[in-house]
């Protein structure tokens, strides 16, 4: 029997276990929602001690993000997120579990080419395009500014 | 409200990510990658400032807010140093989250054992 591609993801789709989009997202949105929480909680307590706002969001950052490398170095994180996808992962508690996990997954392979390298498999290509892209916007703002055309700030 | 706001807008940031990962074949890598750089444009365009202020940390602790954080650390070191700003402005802003990242990752593989992924 000869199948087109379309035909065969069609039967996969109905024969592959379900992964429900409404509960994904229900998930996403809730745990995703729940991390930005904490790091807001984190924030105004840093605002409360009196740090500038530059300051408390750079603390709050960092602190998410050891904790989270806490709690993947116990493997809880790698369980919330089976469970809860995107919401695990885009915030940059999901950032620092990839980083984390890569470490010790990798360690095996030594403390060079294994954990030194392998953190790098999804924060490089973060940190490449982020970087790329953001200095290409420097570029045309500085482009702009020597032409003297007013751009958004 | 505040923490109403910050709930509400980092689920949805979310979400739109949970819909990527349901409905296209993205890996992970590449939606992370995609929100930075889509962080980056937000912010250059200037819809991005407004969020921060609006949601607090439900717009700086998604990745688009690591874009943001690049693209804001780029505009304000043009101003303050110049040209050299392009180069230096966008590491110098995320510093101290890559270096957080980095130093755990290291302390973390020393003490860690590896783990079941699901």
């Amino acid at each position: 029997m000869k199948l087109s591609a379309q035909e065969y993801a069609r039967r996969v789709r109905r024969i592959g276990p379900h992964s429900p989009l409404g509960m994904d997202c229900l998930w996403a949105f809730g745990v995703g929602g729940c991390i930005c929480l904490l790091g807001e909680v984190l924030r105004q307590r840093y605002l409360a001690l009196g740090l500038e706002a530059d300051l408390a969001g750079t603390l709050t950052s960092c602190s998410l993000i050891a904790l989270s490398a806490v709690l993947t170095t116990l493997g809880w994180y790698q369980k919330l997120a089976a469970k809860a996808g995107a919401g695990s992962l885009v915030p940059i508690t999901g950032f620092a579990n990839a980083v984390v996990s890569a470490a010790i997954e990798f360690k095996s392979e030594g403390r060079v080419l294994g954990t030194g390298a392998k953190m790098f498999t999804i924060a490089g290509p973060v940190i490449v395009y982020g970087t790329l892209a953001a200095v290409v916007y420097g570029v045309v703002l500085w482009a702009a500014g020597a032409l003297g055309v007013a751009l958004p700030s | 409200m505040n923490y109403f706001w910050a709930f509400c807008v980092g689920g949805a940031i979310c979400v739109a990510g949970q819909l990527l990962i349901d409905l296209t074949s993205l890996t992970p890598a590449r939606i992370l990658t995609g929100y930075v750089v889509a962080g980056v444009v937000l912010s250059a365009v200037g819809w991005y400032a407004p969020l921060a202020e609006f949601a607090g940390c439900g717009a700086t602790v998604p990745l688009l807010g690591f874009g943001h954080l690049l693209a804001k650390g780029v505009r304000t070191a043009l101003q303050e140093e110049g040209a050299v700003g392009i180069l230096t402005g966008g590491l110098t802003a995320a510093a101290a989250g890559i270096t957080t990242s980095l130093v755990c990752g290291v302390i973390c593989s020393l003490v860690g054992k590896s783990h079941d992924q699901n």
